[in-house]
Formats: C-alpha cells, sequence, structure tokens
C-alpha cells in the first residue's frame, strides 16, 4: 500500500482547506459578461459591493429625513466602523491563514476592562495602561495560536473555548461592574477628533500617493507588455479616488461641533485607516503576506516550499489579539467606561464584514479592501436602523438574513457563470 | 454504422461544445458497440473529458451541440441521473467512494435496499457479495474502504457502476495510480465484462495498455476527431503522431552527460512508518549524485520511493534515520525550509495537492519557493517577481496569456512546467523529481525529457522517480530500484533493460548488480 495514495506525508497543523475539497478552477476564472465587457467574476464581486454599499447609503438618507449623510451622522457613522473595521482588518488574515477566531468579542471585553482597571484602580498612567490593554491581547492572541499551531488544536475550538473563557475572566476581574473612565486623554482615543487642518494635510499626501502610485503602475505595465491603459482611463483612476478622500475629509471637516467649531476626522478613524494601509501592504506588499495566502491556499504546496506553517498561524493569531487590544482601546474610549459585557458578538461583526467583502472562509482568498468594505456595510446598516428607529430585534433579524442573502447571491452568481 | 454494416451501440454525432471563447469540441463522431472496449486517447485539452461530460450528463442536454443515440434511439440527459439510469457509468480518476463506509455501504449508497424507510443490512451485504463473487472480487463486502488499497478502490467502484446495470463504462486513466499486478486484475475483469456484452470506452495516456486491451481506438486532437481504427490496424508510433499531429521523433534523444563532483550522498537512510509502529517505509538506502548525472530510482507503487525523497526533504511524518551529505558536508534537514537552504529542489508528484496554489496566479506560485531570493526578505517586488517569473515561462515554454493567468486553469503539462519553475527559480544544485510526467500529455512530456537534459547539461544533480520504465531508462544515467523499501537493484544505462529492472522492482531478484 503506497502511503502517498491516502494518507497526508506531512505533519502539520490542520487548516480549513483539510476540510474541503481543492477548489474549482473553472470557478475561479469564471467571467461575468454585459454588454460587451467581460469581466471577471471577482472584480464585479468587489463592485458590486461598492454599489450595494452606496444603494444603503442612499436608501438611508432619504429614508430618514436626509440626516444619515449630514455630516454629524455621518462623522458617527465612521467612528462606530472603526472598532469592527480593526478587528475585520485581523480577522481577515486569521482566514485568510485558513483558521478562525471566534474569541476576539470578548477580548476586546477582557482588554478593555484590564486597561479601564489599570487607570483607575490601579491609578496607572495613560501610556501603561493601553499598553496593558494591548498587551492583554497580544497575549491572549499568542495562547490561542500557539495551541493552534503547535498543539494542532482546530483554532474553531481553541476560540470557542476563548469566548467563553475571556469573557469569564472579565467578569471575574471586574466583579461585574462597569469601570469608569477617569483619563481624559483616554476618552479623546474615542471621542476626539484631529482637527480640520491636519485632515487636509491627511487628504493632501493620500491624493499624491494616489498619483505616484497610479504613474508607477503604468510604468510597470509598459514595462511588461501588459498593455497601457487609455488616458482617460488613467486619469479615472486616479481621480476617483483623490475625489473620494477629498470628499471624506470635506464631510468630516464640515461636521460643526459648535458653530464656528469644526470637527475634523474622528481620532478612531484616523486609528482604523492607520491599520487597514498597513494590513493592505502586510497582505499584499509582503513575503509575510504571500505566505498566508498560500498556506491558506494550499496548506501542503506551501511547506513544502519552505514556509513555517506553524510560525505564521502563530503570528497571525498575535496580530489578530494585538488588533483586539486596540479595538478594545477604541471601544472603552468611545463608549468612556468599561463595561464586563462589551464587545458581545464582535467577532460575528468581524466574521461578517470579512465575508460580505468576499473573503472566502476556506482560506486563501480575501483583500482589506473588502473586509473594510464589509464592515461599512454592517456598520451602516446599524446605524442607519437606529436612526429609522428599526426595534432591536428587528435589526438583529435584518442584518442575519443580509449576511447569508450577500452570501447566498454571491454563490448563485458563481454558479451561473 | 461500423465496418460490419451493424449499427453500434452507442453513436455520437457531430458533438459539438464551446466554453466562454474556446470551442472545446468541434463535430466529434463516436461510436460503441456491445461488448467492445474502444481506447480513447488524445493530449490533454484534446476533449476526451469534455466529451465523457457530455455523455455521462454532466452537460445537459440543450448545453451542447450534436446528437447521442444509444440502439438508434436519441438520448437528450438532463443530468447526471438520467445518463446513469440510461445506462452509463463513469468511473473517474478522481474516485468518488465514501472511505469512512464499507464496500458494501459504498455499492449501494442512496439505494440501499430497505423496508418502511429501515435499511435492511442483510440483504444489502448479501447481494454486495454476489456482486463481488460475480466479478471474483476476493472482498469481504464490509471492509471500510479507507482499508483498501487505490486498485481495490477502483474495483469497488466497478462493482458499484455494474450494480446500477451499466452497459457502459467510462474508465477514465483507470491504471494512474494501479500497481502492475492490480492492473492485471482490472484487465481479467474488463475483459469479463466484455465477454457479457458491456462497452466500454477506456481513457488513458498509457498507450502499452491501450493496445493490449481495446479493440478500437479513437484519437482526439484539438477537439475534432482524427481517425478512428481497429487495434490491429495501427502502431504506437501512428497512434502517437495522431495525437500531436505531427511525426515524432525519438522520444528520448540518447545524451549523455558529463559527471562532475559528487553533490549528494545519502546515506544508510531508514523511514518509519508514522502510522504503523516498527513498520519501516524505507530500509536502508544509500545513493549518491554527481554534478551533471541523472540518477534514476525505479520501483512500483508502495515500494518507498516517494517517502524516500519526502524524508530526505524534511517534509515526511515519520522518524528517519541516516546521514545527508551536500558536496561533502553533513546537514542536518528536519523541514522543507533546510533543505532549500541546503540547495535541494523537489518536484513533488500530485502537483494540484503538493505542488500549486491553484487559485492563485502562475507567477506567485512559481516564486512561493524562492520568494526571498527573488524579491529580498521582507517586501515583495513586482518587478523582480515578474521578470524572474516571464523569463522562467519563456524558457519552460509554459503556454498561458501572461504570468498572471490562474494556475488551476492550466493543462497538466504546464502546470507541470510551472512546478518545475518554482525550484529552478530556488537555485537549486540537487533537483528530485517524483513522477515528473505523470497525467500529461506526450507533447508536453517531451518538453519535460528535454528540460531534464538540459538542466543536467547545466551541472545540476538531478534524482528522478517514475513509474514509467522507459523513462527511467531513457533519460537516466544510472537506475536505482527499490522494492518495499529496500533497495534490490542498480544498474548504469549501458546495462540497464526493462527485464532486468522489472525483476529487481517486483522482488525477484535481490541485489542484482
Amino acid at each position: 500500500m503506497d502511503n502517498s495514495a491516502s494518507e497526508p506525508l506531512i505533519e502539520r497543523p490542520p487548516t480549513t482547506s483539510d476540510l474541503v475539497p481543492l477548489p474549482d478552477p473553472e470557478a475561479i476564472t469564471s467571467v461575468t459578461t454585459i454588454g460587451k465587457f467581460k469581466i471577471p467574476t471577482d472584480v464585479l464581486r468587489a463592485y458590486t459591493m461598492v454599489f450595494a454599499l452606496i444603494a444603503i447609503w442612499i436608501y438611508f438618507h432619504f429614508s430618514t429625513n436626509h440626516i444619515f449623510l449630514e455630516p454629524r451622522n455621518f462623522s458617527n457613522l465612521m467612528r462606530q466602523t472603526a472598532v469592527t473595521g480593526v478587528l475585520a482588518v485581523g480577522m481577515l488574515m486569521v482566514i485568510i491563514t485558513g483558521q478562525i477566531d471566534l474569541s476576539v468579542g470578548s477580548v476586546v471585553g477582557l482588554a478593555g476592562g484590564i486597561a479601564a482597571i489599570a487607570q483607575g484602580w490601579l491609578g496607572w498612567g495613560l501610556v501603561p495602561s493601553l499598553a496593558s490593554g494591548i498587551g492583554v491581547g497580544l497575549a491572549i492572541g499568542a495562547i490561542q495560536g500557539g495551541l493552534t499551531a503547535y498543539l494542532n488544536i482546530p483554532a474553531f475550538i481553541v476560540t470557542l473555548g476563548g469566548l467563553l473563557a475571556w469573557r469569564g475572566v472579565v467578569l471575574g476581574l471586574s466583579r461585574g461592574e462597569t469601570i469608569p473612565l477617569r483619563l481624559q486623554a483616554f476618552k479623546s482615543i474615542g471621542q476626539g477628533y484631529v482637527g480640520p487642518v491636519v485632515g487636509w494635510v491627511i487628504a493632501a499626501v493620500a491624493v499624491a500617493a494616489i498619483v505616484w502610485m497610479t504613474i508607477v503602475r503604468n510604468r510597470a505595465r509598459r514595462h511588461y507588455r501588459m498593455g497601457v491603459p487609455s488616458l482617460w482611463l488613467t486619469v479615472g483612476r486616479a481621480l476617483v479616488p483623490s475625489l473620494i478622500v477629498v470628499g471624506f475629509i470635506y464631510m468630516m471637516n464640515s461636521y460643526e461641533l459648535a458653530p464656528g467649531s469644526n470637527a475634523g476626522v474622528p481620532n478612531p478613524v484616523i486609528i482604523f485607516l492607520a491599520i487597514a494601509l498597513a494590513g493592505a501592504f502586510l497582505t499584499q506588499n509582503t513575503t509575510f503576506g504571500r505566505y498566508l495566502y498560500a498556506i491558506g491556499g494550499n496548506p501542503d504546496a506551501a511547506r513544502l516550499s519552505g514556509i513555517n506553517i506553524r510560525r505564521h498561524v502563530l503570528a497571525v493569531f498575535c496580530i489578530m489579539g494585538a488588533l483586539a487590544g486596540v479595538a478594545s482601546i477604541i471601544y472603552t474610549a468611545r463608549v468612556g467606561s468599561a463595561s464586563p459585557d462589551a464587545g458581545q458578538l464582535l467577532e460575528l461583526d468581524a466574521i461578517a464584514a470579512c465575508v460580505i467583502g468576499g473573503t472566502s472562509l476556506m482560506g486563501g482568498r480575501g483583500t482589506v479592501f473588502g473586509a473594510i468594505l464589509g464592515a461599512l456595510i454592517m456598520a451602516s446598516l446599524d446605524n442607519g436602523m437606529s436612526l429609522k428607529n428599526v426595534e432591536p430585534y428587528m435589526q438583529n433579524i435584518i442584518k442575519g438574513a443580509i449576511l447569508v442573502a450577500a452570501v447566498g447571491l454571491d454563490m448563485a452568481g458563481r454558479k451561473r457563470s | 454504422m461500423n465496418d460490419n454494416g451493424q449499427a453500434a451501440f452507442l453513436e455520437m454525432r457531430n458533438i459539438t461544445k464551446t466554453f466562454p471563447g474556446v470551442r472545446a469540441l468541434d463535430g466529434v463522431t463516436f461510436d460503441l458497440h456491445k461488448g467492445e472496449i474502444h481506447a480513447l486517447v488524445g493530449e490533454n485539452g484534446a476533449g476526451k473529458s469534455t466529451l465523457m461530460k457530455i455523455l455521462g450528463g454532466v452537460y445537459a442536454h440543450p448545453q451542447y451541440g450534436g446528437e447521442i443515440l444509444i440502439e438508434g434511439a436519441e438520448q437528450k440527459f438532463a443530468g447526471v441521473r438520467e445518463a446513469e439510469k440510461a445506462g452509463i457509468a463513469v468511473i473517474f480518476q478522481e474516485l468518488s467512494l465514501v472511505k469512512e463506509m464499507s464496500v458494501g455501504e459504498n455499492i449501494f449508497l442512496g439505494r440501499e435496499p430497505r423496508k418502511f424507510g429501515v435499511i435492511r443490512w442483510d440483504d444489502l451485504y448479501r447481494r454486495a457479495r454476489a456482486l463481488l463473487d460475480d466479478l471474483h472480487l476476493p472482498l469481504d463486502p464490509h471492509t471500510a474502504i479507507r482499508s483498501l488499497g487505490i486498485g481495490q478502490q477502483q474495483l469497488v467502484e466497478i462493482a458499484k457502476a455494474l450494480s446500477h446495470d451499466a452497459r457502459i463504462l467510462i474508465l477514465d486513466e483507470p491504471t494512474a495510480a494501479l500497481t502492475d499486478s492490480e492492473v492485471e486484475t482490472l484487465f481479467v475483469i474488463l475483459n469479463k465484462l466484455r465477454a457479457r456484452g458491456v462497452g466500454m470506452i477506456y481513457i488513458s495516456h498509457k498507450l502499452n495498455e491501450v493496445f493490449r486491451i481495446s479493440d478500437r481506438i479513437t484519437v482526439l486532437r484539438d477537439g475534432r476527431t482524427v481517425d478512428t481504427n481497429a487495434v490491429a490496424e495501427l502502431s504506437e508510433r501512428q497512434v502517437i503522431a495522431r495525437m500531436v499531429g505531427r511525426e515524432v521523433g525519438d522520444i528520448f534523444p540518447a545524451v549523455d552527460h558529463e559527471h562532475g563532483a559528487v553533490v549528494f550522498e545519502a546515506r544508510n537512510i531508514s523511514v518509519s512508518d508514522p502510522a504503523v509502529a516498527g513498520k519501516k517505509l524505507v530500509d536502508n538506502v544509500s545513493f549518491s549524485v554527481r554534478a551533471g548525472e541523472v540518477l534514476g530510482i525505479a520501483g512500483l507503487m508502495g515500494a518507498g520511493r516517494s517517502d524516500l525523497l519526502m524524508a530526505i526533504f524534511g517534509a515526511h511524518a515519520g522518524r528517519m534515520s541516516g546521514e545527508i551529505r551536500v558536496a561533502g558536508k553533513i546537514v542536518r534537514i528536519t523541514n522543507p525550509a533546510e533543505a532549500i537552504k541546503h540547495g535541494l529542489g523537489f518536484v513533488t508528484e500530485d502537483r494540484k495537492r503538493f505542488g500549486l496554489v491553484l487559485d492563485q496566479t502562475i507567477l506567485n506560485n512559481m516564486t512561493l519557493a524562492g520568494l526571498r531570493r527573488i524579491s529580498g526578505r521582507f517586501f515583495t517586488s513586482v518587478d523582480a517577481e515578474s521578470e524572474a517569473g516571464e523569463r522562467a515561462m519563456k524558457d519552460l515554454r509554459v503556454k498561458a496569456n501572461s504570468v498572471f493567468t490562474i494556475a488551476g486553469t492550466l493543462s497538466g503539462g504546464n502546470q507541470q512546467k510551472v512546478v518545475l519553475a518554482k525550484w529552478l527559480l530556488t537555485n537549486p544544485r540537487v533537483l528530485f523529481l517524483d513522477e515528473p510526467t505523470r497525467g500529461i500529455d506526450v507533447g508536453a512530456k517531451q518538453e519535460i525529457y528535454a528540460q531534464i537534459n538540459k538542466l543536467a547539461r547545466t551541472g545540476l544533480a538531478i534524482v528522478l522517480v517514475s513509474s514509467e520504465l522507459p523513462e527511467v531508462l531513457g533519460l537516466a544515467d544510472r537506475v536505482l530500484v527499490l522494492h518495499q523499501g529496500h533497495m534490490t537493484g542498480e544498474f548504469t544505462r549501458a546495462v540497464a533493460t526493462p527485464e532486468k529492472v522489472m525483476a529487481c522492482a517486483t522482488g525477484q531478484v535481490q541485489r542484482a548488480a
């Protein structure tokens, strides 16, 4: 009996792709034809999500008496997106690698609780308090990643245990109390703004970066004879994102806290955007990121290509843990206190954001951009439905239905093509 | 109508099938008589699988052009079920048995004999046994599928098909994973079925088997029928010429490689079976390779060839003992990363499982193992990668639109070239090739052979494992034979003959020299 025919020759931690057959290449390269345009289905999906988001915004805007897209509410919406968004960036990397983390909601509760205890009961300063929260997240990530990567316990089980256990720890440590934030600087992380001038500086830098990247990309395409897009397309590719950036900053800056006092971009949004940019860079432009996709796509091929799967799985859980720590700081600061049940169900929001954004739960596929879109869609639904005074129970039903429908439509689309 | 003027049992007339942008089948005509084995051969991408998917109902009726007739009546299958009902059964390359279930359960899966919705197990196993006895298969229907070898699983598949009263059996590369003795068993059964009047369509790349078993051969090329002939009217050379559309010269050009110093040496390698305590998959095997030399390792399946290479490469779950030297220095290799660092490259068998990330681009796959060498330690560089990828694509003649084509969409031969490129981009000194031409078409095989010779000329030391004897004998300067984990023979090219190697591989000769 030949071993290689049936049993795995390689020892490595399990990933999602062990449970599913190899991907069907026909589904991967599917092309959807619209009129005379042939668009790769993957690309089409990304645009579909953008249009879905715009449709949701327009719907809520007109059904809430034009409140939804007012600067005040828009600013709020972005602030609400920040927590889910930060978690979604981490979750994306976990899922790409073929793993899952169900514990992040509880980790947000525990890390936020510890940071609040540090600054309140222990009287620590701002920096040590923040560090304690993020450090707890990182440590939990290391523990869960270690159990998954080195003891081969499936991540689903490890983090399901974590979901229960870490919530228990925060309940015990806080004795069930809600701990208020005493430091104003801490609160301002969640409640403050960077101010209009800083916003315009950021916009200028971003636009410059977009233009520069467009030029570089065209040069590369010319070099590899891949066909250079027409001048109009090139201008459009630089102009559209630039307009979005400028419009975004303009919107944020035009929110007036008091007559004559403009707010600017909320601090959590700045943190979120920085993390999203770092996440996009890490996944797209580093060897580390490339290896994550390879591990999720085909763990056996990845290992035989010399990639240390265990170390990467551990690293990804550490990143997720640290980001859960960051999210907990934003969350606690925004609310102004740490309650022991803070962050419940956030893990599901983060996973949903990834999935809506086109991430494959089987690993190997997904982008930070998609996850951010997904987070925006989830937060927009929350915000819009609250504005419309939809009962909380109904909000849950609708969000659940939309998640299933989004993936269902996607699968139906794939089958057709 | 066939030569005798007698209507064929199955006729496929003028079959056409287009995929977006590709015409996969263009007016293919094919027929099959009762009690006949009709071989369907052609390069990968010639349209064999597509044709069989149409016959099997995978592509339902209006999705293709042309007509299918069984006993003169036109069939319009709306799906696999309807094709099954018409008596068509397909045995695919990837077996579709449930590993955790027994032989009997698998045979009657979905059609279990029932009374009031309750499965009648006694009846099920009695009928399963009758079926197995009828085929003279010495199998207990209670045995779990997972404990059977691939060959036996294949026979269970056939039993399952026959339990459907299949009158047309489609066999897609049935011997790809079989040992020679399993092939013999299979052929005995196919002959029996032929005598009973079952019509069989036999798809295979192995021409010697095709010539042994089949009555007629149809060659497909680029979605068209080239010709159909009785076996007696054809020679292997003619068939190959029709498959590739040109006369093939000598497949193995006689090349004598110039050898340099010994670059790789393995001494007393033993590998334990991680599943069975005390069992050794490889037992005390030693070999060495010189720069520019091609060392062939022959043996049947289960001889431990893949285990040997996997273990040396640090990728085997079982414990390995022994000594490895690269360029004379003893090295310790505990994982593939270290193996790569020491200049080893490994084109594994089963490229879909071990070689490629199928839903990523050619470029990402090519640079995966050597990414840090090509791009830099931390950051990827699109420029550097594309340049390396483009060059490799040109050198190895990978046929694809660009380096950004998804690897999973390529033909087997091109996929194999991508895997080869991946390892060449790690700049290896020693290259292990495990079944590098399995399941790829004749043209691509030749290109791989040419590459192997070319790489040897540049001074690379190559270890080639292959189940195809002509391949080992045609390419290798020296041949090592393994049998059940032991080394049973070593030959230089000058003295190696298929008979001698096979005698060692089957364990008839111990330690021949």
